[in-house]
């Protein structure tokens, strides 16, 4: 067998892990090229993806709505509680307006409800399918002549994609409904002066930037679940990692995309 | 028929399949039997494409399954039922959505589907059970709702995976019996897994044993019953040594 050039013998495990672990993501990356092509030829199957994507908008926008909503109503509250309490002597205070409205439209309507739904959504979608994958059912939906692409990842795919700029619009309603309730209530600010600090700065593309962001990460989570979900190995204790996996992959992501559009579209 | 070529297939440098050549014959019902791993379930589902071969290939009505493009896959599948070790079912779904899924994609009108469902649950003795989920029903009562599942498409083939493993004897002897049926009402032609000899005396025409990744023995039912080959002997007769 050919042995491995080390430099010196201690070098070699080191030297032999990186290379299984580059080995390692290279294959990794070559099944998610593959898996992306699959589930773009999934697409031609209309009659077959069409029909489940309103089961899968209800599960991913309705089903997730609490929960987006109880953390941007906090959010809201904490922001302008925050604004004011920065501001305090140097800003006029109506920037609190501004302040909620920016950071909810730009950057923590998405990014909460994102994280937040990579936990619901993408853990939700790897348990399914994972279980769906270690009991044989996807093999049993093949045999019956269905593309699992079509039948249970575009559905999902397009459903998050279509849903998460919908959950995030409400999200950032309820965030600045309640940093402006917050205004009132605790810091002395009234109704024209928090509507005049949210308008002042107001772009239209505040909004389009959030949205677009938003349906982005609902894309990014739906995938992520899928791809590792159907990647299943190893029964129960396999299903347990790959839904951790999706969490740890979709939030990192996130982050990552959250700064991919900050510096391309700002 | 269903002819497996010199059929190769290993999993992770572990050789499973090393070279199995097998004919199935149009309206025979094939047994496959051999130990735990010898790769039996393996050699299924190249079959229908579930797995790409290492080297040979299934061939399926002519048909090399390996290298069909997914269209003509999705085709050579239509004609196939398949029932797997645990049934398979999909949990979400009631017993009738369950048999009604592989019916809609053949785009059936919905008084045929509801025809052949209500007609497949018949033949496996769960007429009434058509609202109940999987989880509702028993080890037994899954397999039944798995076989008829691949009855309902009325396929040219049915594919068994260890169709009795885990059952108690009466009900194994039910599933048995089913599979029967099924080749008497459906004329279809059958390739079961097993490593039950009394189901594979029971159900089928010929026996193949697959040992060390090959086909050991191949004959009928008889000659099986009377082979001098030892390996063939000490596995039929479930002798330890």
């Amino acid at each position: 067998m050919l042995r491995p050039y080390c430099f010196s013998p201690s070098f070699c495990p080191v030297i032999q892990a990186i290379g299984r672990r580059s080995i390692s993501a290279i294959e990794s990356a070559g099944r998610f090229g593959q898996f992306l092509m699959d589930t773009l030829r999934g697409l031609r199957d209309v009659g077959t993806w069409a029909r489940l994507v309103t089961v899968q908008m209800r599960r991913v926008g309705v089903d997730s709505l609490p929960v987006a909503l109880f953390i941007a109503a906090f959010t809201g509250v904490v922001l302008a509680l925050q604004a004011s309490y920065t501001f305090t002597g140097a800003v006029p205070l109506y920037f609190v307006g501004t302040l909620v409205g920016k950071t909810m439209m730009l950057e923590l309507g998405p990014v909460l409800t994102g994280l937040a739904l990579a936990g619901r959504v993408g853990a939700s979608m790897a348990a399914e399918l994972g279980t769906m994958k270690v009991t044989e059912q996807v093999d049993a939906l093949e045999t019956l002549a269905y593309d699992p692409q079509s039948y249970l990842v575009v559905p999902r795919v397009v459903a998050a994609t279509l849903m998460f700029p919908v959950i995030v619009a409400f999200a950032i309603a309820v965030g600045v409904i309640t940093g402006w309730l917050t205004s009132l209530a605790l810091l002395d600010l009234s109704t024209p002066d928090f509507i005049k600090g949210l308008k002042i700065f107001y772009l239209f593309k505040d909004i389009w930037f959030g949205l677009l962001k938003s349906a982005s990460f609902g894309f990014t989570i739906a995938l992520v679940g899928c791809v590792v979900g159907l990647g299943t190995t190893g029964g129960a204790a396999g299903v347990g990692r790959s839904t951790t996996r999706t969490v740890v992959y979709s939030a990192i992501l996130i982050l990552v995309l959250d700064a991919f559009w900050a510096v391309v579209l700002l | 028929m269903i002819e497996f070529q010199d059929l190769y297939k290993g999993f992770d440098g572990t050789p499973v399949l090393q070279g199995v050549s097998l004919t199935v014959r149009d309206r025979e019902t094939m047994v496959i039997i051999g130990y735990s791993g010898t790769g039996k379930s393996v050699a299924l589902k190249h079959i229908v494409g579930l797995l790409q071969p290492d080297a040979g290939d299934v061939i399926v009505d002519g048909l090399a399954v390996s290298t069909l493009d997914r269209d003509r896959l999705m085709g050579l599948r239509r004609g196939i039922g398949y029932v797997f070790q645990f049934a398979a079912l999909f949990d979400s779904m009631t017993v009738a959505e369950n048999l009604e899924l592989g019916l809609r994609r053949r785009g059936l009108p919905d008084e045929e589907i509801e025809e052949r469902v209500r007609e497949a649950l018949a033949l496996v003795d769960l007429s009434g059970t058509g609202e109940r989920l999987p989880a509702e029903l028993s080890g037994g009562m899954r397999k039944r709702v798995g076989i008829a599942r691949a009855i309902a498409l009325r396929p040219r083939y049915i594919l068994y995976d260890e169709p009795t493993t885990g059952l108690d004897p009466v009900t194994s002897a039910v599933i048995d019996r089913l599979m029967v049926r099924t080749r008497e009402h459906l004329g279809v032609t059958g390739v079961v897994v097993t490593h039950d000899m009394r189901s594979a005396y029971t159900v089928g025409d010929r026996i193949a044993m697959l040992y060390d990744g090959s086909v050991r023995q191949v004959g009928s039912v008889e000659e099986i019953q009377q082979t001098e080959d030892p390996v063939v002997r000490q596995f039929i007769e479930g002798r330890p040594e």
